[in-house]
Formats: C-alpha cells, structure tokens, sequence
C-alpha cells in the first residue's frame, strides 16, 4: 500500500523535470522553430542582407522591451514608451531643422551629439513624471503611463501641428549634419543602431545580475513589503526603472528618425504592444519578480522574424496579426503551465520529506 | 475494530499529507470519523487541524494519501461537491453575508425557488425559523447579519450545516464566540444530531468541553497525529501531554553571561490609530547589550506596532529612539537599518521573504552594500557570507540558489533571521520568531537568541507565548492595548503577575478578549 503511493509521484517528479527543462527552454525551442521555417519557406531568408534588415527591425522593439522588461519586473507596465519614441523624435527632428529660439534675437543650434543628449534627457524626464506620479501620488502603473501615452503623443503632434518634420540633413555651416549616422551608419559592417542594442543589452543584463540595483528590482517586483522591510528603497527603484524605459524609448525615437533622416509625430503607435509581447514571450511575469533580458530579446527576435518572415512569405497582415496573437497566447499558457508544473514536483518532494 | 453502535466509520483518511508553499501542515495523518459520535480533534494552534478538516470539508485537497469515505475512495472537486455527499462544516472564521437575510444565509447556493424560479422567501424564512428554533436564540429570518452579535452569527452558521441535512459535521472552533447558555443549547442540538446517527467532527481549544461531548479523541501535534483514544479512557493530563509532547520546550539554557551597557532607548514612542486612539501609547524602555527583553501581549496589544515605529515604517509615529546613547534622527527603514536595528517581522510570507528568489537572494538583500566594489556585486565574497550563514545557523538547504519558498516554515524563518543579522545589527528586533515553525527549528531559533545576545546583541522578541517569555527573557515586558503595562525581573516575574498586567490596558471590554482569543 505505502510502496505504491510512495512510487507514483516519484516517477511522476522526474518525467516533470524533463519536461520542466523543455518548458524553460520554450523561447530558444520557438526561436529556432521560426527560424528553420523561414529559411525552408522563404527564399533568400538566410541572405547576410535580410538577416542584417531584419535585425535593424527588431533591435528597435528590443530596445523598448529591455526597459519594459525592467518595469514588468518591478511589478508595474510602461504604456507611454510608443508615444515617448513619437515625442523624441520629433524633439530631435525640431533641433535639427530649427535649433531654440531664445527670443532675444539668437537662435541657438547645437551639434548632434547634443541633440541626441538632450532627446535622451526628454525621454529619461517624462520616465521620471511616470515614476513620480506612481511613487508619490500613488496613481496606478496602468493609469499613470496611460495619461502620459496621450500627453506626450499630443505634445509630439503639438511640435509641428501634426506635420511631418522633414529632410532632416541639417546645415553645414550651423553644425547639425550628420544626424543620419545613427540610422545609417556602420561599424565593421555592422548598423550602428545594432552596437547600440548590443551595449545597451549588456549593460542592462549586468545591472540586472551583477548589481544592488539589478537585485533590488527583483525584490521589490517579488515581495514590495519584505523589500522595504530589508532596507530597498522602492520608490528609488521604482523611478531608476520608468526613466530606464523612457530612456530606451528615446533611443527607438532618435533611430528611427535617423533612419528616416524625418520625423513624424505618429511614430511608434502601439509599440509599446510589441514591447510587452517580447518581454512576456521571454519569460517576464506579468506578475512581478521574473523576467531576464536575455529572453526577452530572444523573445524580440522571434516576434520580429515571424513577422518579417511571415512578409517574405506573402501572408497577408491580417493573417500575421492572428498568428502574432496566437504565439503570445501560447506562451503564457505554456508559462503558467511550468509554474504549475513546478510548484507540484516541489510540494511533491516536501511530502516526501516531511 | 469492533461494531457495537457508534463506531461505525464513515469517512477514513488514510496517509494523508498537505503541503502548502514553504510549510507542511499535515504529515501522513490516518483518521477515521465515527458515525454517531462526536469525534473532537484538539491540538495547539497551527497543529494542523484545521487543515485536516479542510480535507474532509473539501476545500482543500490533499498532497498526498486518500480519503475513502462509505468504503469507496473519493476525491472531492470543491467544497459543493462534499456538500452534496453529505459533509457540512461550520467554519471558524465565519462564511456568512452580512448584507444579506438569516434565511437567506442559511438557504445561500441552494435557494428554494417557486416554478418561475424566482426564490421563495416565505418559505425559505419559515423553513430556517424552524432550525433557529430548535437553537433558541431567538433569532428572527428576516434580519440582517450584520445586525447580530457575534455569538447569534455563529448560531446562524450552525443552523445552516444543520439544514444541510449531513452525514458529516464538521464544527470548527463552534463555541469561541458562544455565552455559556448558548453552549448549552449548541450541545443539546449536537446530542439530538448524535441520535439520528449524525457523525460529527468537533475541534475545540477548550478541554473541559471537549471531555463533556467528545465520544473519541484526536490530538495532532505538528502536523502529526500523536494519539487517538476513546475519550472515556482519557483526562485533560494526557491530551496535554500529547498536544506539547515531552520534548516540545526545548529552551536552550541561558549563558549565565551579565548584560552590559544600554545599547537602545526608546522614549515616549506613539503611534496613532485610524480609527482614532494610539495603537503605541506612550511606550518607553530600555535595552543593554547581551540582553533579552521579551515583550509579552495578546494580539492587538500594540507590539508589532511598536517594532514597526522602531524600524522607521510608519511616518506618523512620534517619539525618539537612540542607539549607544545616540539619538537616531534617520526616519526611513533604509539609514535605520545602517545605523544597527533589524526586523524579523512576524508574518514571514508577507514581509519576510522575497519568496520566489533563492535562498542566497534572501540572504544577502538586506546587506548588498557589504559585497559591493563601486557598483558590481562581488560573487565570492556574497557566496561566502551566504555559507557562513548558512552554517551558523543550521539551514536545511541542499543548494543556496533554490528557491526560497521550497524550504520548511523553520528553514525560512533562520532564512529570514540570517538575513537580519548580515547587516551587522546591534539591536535585533523580533516578532513571534517562533511562530508556524516546528519544534526543532523553534529549539535551534532559541539557541541562536541565546548565542547572538552572549556575543553582545541586544534582543527585543514580541510573543504571546508565556512559556517562551519567561523561558527566554532576562527581563519581561508586558503590553496592553497599546501601553506598556509592566516590567519585571525574571527573577521577580510570575505568570500570574504577567497575564494580570496583559489585561490591565483593556479596561471593561468583554469584546476585546473574544477578539485577542485565537
């Protein structure tokens, strides 16, 4: 009798491991199932020239999924990254062309890194009215980065009365050339825009692993009250987290305007959608306290190569929305699936023990 | 088993265990229900009893074992789903609306209805003042529960397990809120139920009454069943001795050590309540070094509310503290904790542990800054501190990187105490430090007190144990209702004198004491 009952959930406990272990691994499985399918469906898929294209559109949505990554971990949700990227591209675009007018008489021009720096800043400042707003006035993350989606679309749309800022090449002799560096330009034959991405994710994924700050963004996002209770300051964290957003959001904004080499106030219209998508189909809970950057970017790319690949192969956009939605949903099924499956094999062990 | 009238069983567990996230609360408990009989279930508070009754009740499943009720193996899908084969409970925590009717409590999720389906309230409301009668606690249908007392609530809750028409019931804890005559009337309802071969489940905290009714005992004693009897053959002697067990107050010897400077001083500390009053009111006292203070209070006396106004948490507090002598002007949790105070909160889950990261996480979150070069976390150095905790303090853990929430309820709380002492604290608060954790891990808490206050750590531990504070203390404080009410010697303190000082606060409140009891 106790020898039976004692055996099924032993061998129940290590098939669970097996398939805990290919559920872990979900995002690289789904990863390289894309892959492999394209390059068998799609002609030309696997060419050096596409696989190049294709990185540059996904780097720009791994950049906004980096730092909604950051916010889902905290246990909170950026909704204003898309206008934010709208905003400052447009903040760069109105430099370039039309520099600040001091209203005295001079108008002042600055070079490009400066205007990249002050974009930067734009982004990093509405960051911190969404952190502010959620720390000391107690709004809801949902809310609070709602209300700022529409304000800084508005203020996007405000800068130019809703026209397209254009040619953005700047003028020789006022210094504002060289803005399309970032779109365009290559470093030992790879886009700039992909270094970037590159850097950026390192860094990101050091902070996370390697630092106070990292670990503290865990902590407030597993157990806010335990966190305050050891000493986290959470507001802190909870500010460094939205202004890392905006800050992402802000190099997306100066890219793509780069890329352009014009800047339109309704750029990044529900990109912060696509953010979201990665950072959960990378294993980010929605609930707090999990998350890696390195999923979510693979969770960027392989968003990013169905749909590119799903263009390649003539489906029609309407068909990739459907199946877009489908993959997330699958994801977070098989997410919760895991957690289920987990929580079981340890409780299973514990009664064994105990 | 022999089969004279009433010992017909009904219900058997067998081998069962639950574990919820972090704590076993049932370890391969057997336990038959008797048909006919009351079969009463006793045991200390987190024993498991509760959880045990959730199995049979259906509101939770088990982990492991099988319940084979009428000779068949079952598995119940919901609480409904033991309803309908004939299990009723009364719950401890009442599970009644209060926004709704007597009669409509009684009848809720399973309403008399006309062929309109509209519900029949003259006939629900006649049906229920049929069973209130036979409570005679004259009860109308038609009113509101939030209009009763306490005590009529929980009548309500017994009439409506009784109209179930069970084969089963269940009463958890039915008498904690009753007046001696409403007993009365509850044990004259449970024998009418025992005649018509109703069997019944009958937890209780009181002995007297259980020897009363009770037909067979259980006593369970964390998360095991330490003995089972017929209650004819038992006294109040030997269920004490199976509920506390001979080895369950290991308290570790004090070191004989004499305590030294004052190392903390609070002065005049208040907190105001929401609902107006001071729930910390006018607490004053002082700590040496090497010493254990235990403050000793019911619950609601104000004593997690004052470590909390120690610790910085709430904004509105008021009145000083100081450390070494030095008043500590830093306001927020963050600089309090540099300046040498630590917290191990009293409920674990919620504000002790970071659950879902590893034990290492836990360990290290509160001290990061001790491993940190500029801005990058030193492994070695954390992975060090980690084992040397680890070590110190016995925890039961294969690998620092698993999950905090895969270790037993007395590995988490030495979790929780490691991390407290790896900011280096001169002052350790501690709140209930041994509450929901097992025996073992209660003796190796205590001897860590021990250890850490011969080293020169100042303790202050809040409990409403009196053993533990007499055991354990070098001097006791007592609070009530937000005051502090007494301090004694140990040498000078008698139980007597701590539980006369423990009600002095209250003034003439029947209704706190109800609310104070578990």
């Amino acid at each position: 009798m106790t020898d039976v009952s004692a055996k099924a959930p032993a061998s129940s406990a290590s098939s669970g491991s097996l398939l805990l272990t290919l559920m872990k691994l979900r995002t690289f499985i789904a990863l390289i199932a894309v892959l492999v399918v394209f390059s068998i469906a799609a002609p030309n898929f696997l060419s050096a020239a596409n696989l190049i294209l294709m990185a540059k559109h996904v780097a720009l949505n791994a950049f906004l999924a980096m730092g909604m990554t950051f916010v889902i971990i905290t246990g909170g949700i950026d909704l204003s990254v898309g206008s934010i990227v709208g905003l400052c591209g447009m903040v760069a675009g109105y430099l370039v062309l039309n520099g600040i007018d001091l209203e005295i008489g001079y108008t002042v021009y600055f070079n490009v890194v400066e205007i990249a720096l002050i974009t930067l800043a734009v982004g990093i400042a509405i960051g911190a009215v969404n952190g502010l707003l959620i720390t000391r006035l107690n709004v809801a993350p949902f809310i609070a980065t709602l209300g700022t989606l529409y304000v800084a679309r508005g203020l996007a749309l405000l800068a130019s009365d809703g026209r397209t800022f254009p040619n953005l090449v700047g003028k020789p002799e006022l210094g504002t050339t060289g803005f399309g560096y970032l779109g365009a330009g290559r470093l030992l034959g790879l886009p700039v825009s992909i270094w970037i991405l590159v850097v950026v994710a390192l860094g990101a994924a050091y902070l996370a692993r390697f630092t106070p700050l990292g670990r503290h963004i865990f902590a407030v996002g597993g157990n806010e009250r335990a966190a305050r209770i050891s000493g986290v300051r959470v507001n802190m964290v909870k500010m460094f987290v939205y202004m890392f957003s905006g800050f992402c959001a802000a190099i997306v904004g100066l890219i793509i305007s780069s890329e352009l080499m014009a800047s339109h106030p309704a750029t990044g219209e529900s990109f912060e959608l696509n953010a979201i998508a990665a950072a959960v189909l990378g294993g980010t809970s929605m609930s707090g306290g999990r998350g890696t950057i390195g999923g979510t970017i693979v969770g960027a790319f392989v968003i990013g190569i169905l749909s590119d690949g799903l263009v390649m192969m003539g489906v029609s956009s309407f068909w990739q929305m459907v199946i877009k939605g489908l993959v997330i949903i699958v994801a977070v099924v098989v997410d919760q699936a895991q957690r289920r499956l987990q929580s079981r094999v340890t409780l299973i062990q514990m009664a064994k023990a105990g | 088993m022999s089969s004279s009238p009433g010992q017909d069983v009904i219900l058997k567990l067998e081998d069962i265990s639950k574990v919820y996230a972090g704590t076993v609360a049932v370890t391969h408990a057997n336990f038959g229900v008797r048909k006919g009989a009351v079969n009463v279930l006793v045991g200390e508070n987190g024993a498991g009893k509760s959880t045990l009754m959730k199995i049979i009740a259906g509101v939770e499943r088990p982990t492991a074992g099988r319940i084979v009720f009428d000779g068949n193996e079952v598995s119940f899908s919901s609480s409904a789903d033991a309803v309908s084969r004939g299990i009723g409970m009364v719950f401890q925590e009442l599970n009644l609306f209060g926004n709704l009717t007597v009669a409509e409590n009684i009848f809720a999720t399973r309403e008399l209805t006309n062929a309109f389906r509209k519900i029949d309230h003259k006939e629900q409301e006649r049906r229920a003042a049929e069973f209130l009668e036979q409570l005679e606690a004259g009860i109308r249908p038609d009113m509101l529960v939030e209009d009763l007392r306490i005590g009529q609530q929980q009548l309500v809750e017994i009439a409506k397990a009784v109209s179930l028409d069970a084969r089963i019931l269940i009463m958890d804890e039915p008498t904690s809120a009753l007046s001696a005559a409403e007993v009365e009337i509850l044990f004259k309802v449970i024998a009418d139920l025992k005649a018509r071969g109703v069997a019944i489940v009958y937890i209780s905290h009181r002995l007297e009454e259980l020897i009363r009714i009770g037909d067979f005992i259980t006593v369970l004693r964390d998360g095991r069943i330490t003995g089972q009897e017929e209650m004819r053959n038992v006294d109040t002697q030997w269920i004490v001795r199976q509920m506390i067990g001979s080895d369950a107050k290991d308290f570790a010897k004090a070191g004989g050590h004499q305590p030294g400077a004052e190392v903390f001083r609070a002065e005049e500390i208040c907190l105001p309540r929401v609902s107006g009053g001071l729930a910390v009111d006018h607490v004053s006292l002082s700590l040496r070094a090497g010493e254990i203070l235990g403050i000793y209070g019911l619950m609601g006396a104000g004593r997690s509310e004052l470590f909390d106004c120690i610790m910085g948490r709430h904004g509105q507090a008021s009145g000083k503290i100081f450390i070494n002598g030095k008043q500590v002007r830093e306001r927020d949790t963050t600089r309090r904790i540099q300046r040498g105070l630590a917290l191990i909160p009293e409920d674990r889950q919620r504000e002790g542990l970071v659950s879902i990261l590893s034990v290492a996480s836990n360990l290290t979150l509160a001290s990061l800054s001790r491993f940190v070069s500029l801005f990058h976390i030193r492994g070695g150095a954390e992975r060090q501190a980690v084992a040397q905790m680890v070590r110190e303090l016995a925890i039961k853990v294969a690998d620092p990187a698993q999950e905090v929430s895969s270790l037993s309820g007395g590995n988490q709380q030495k979790v929780v105490i490691g991390k407290a002492l790896l900011t280096g604290p001169k002052v350790l608060l501690m709140d209930e430090p041994s509450r929901g954790i097992d025996v073992g891990a209660k003796a190796d808490v205590f001897r860590t007190m021990r250890k850490l206050s011969r080293d020169g750590l100042g303790i202050l531990f809040a409990t409403s144990d009196l053993d533990e504070v007499m055991a354990l203390s070098d001097r006791i404080a007592v609070m009530s209702n937000g005051k502090l009410t007494g301090m004694f010697d140990r040498a000078e303190a008698t139980e007597a004198a701590i539980i006369a000082a423990s009600a002095l606060g209250h003034g003439p409140s029947p209704n706190m004491e109800n609310n104070a009891h578990d």
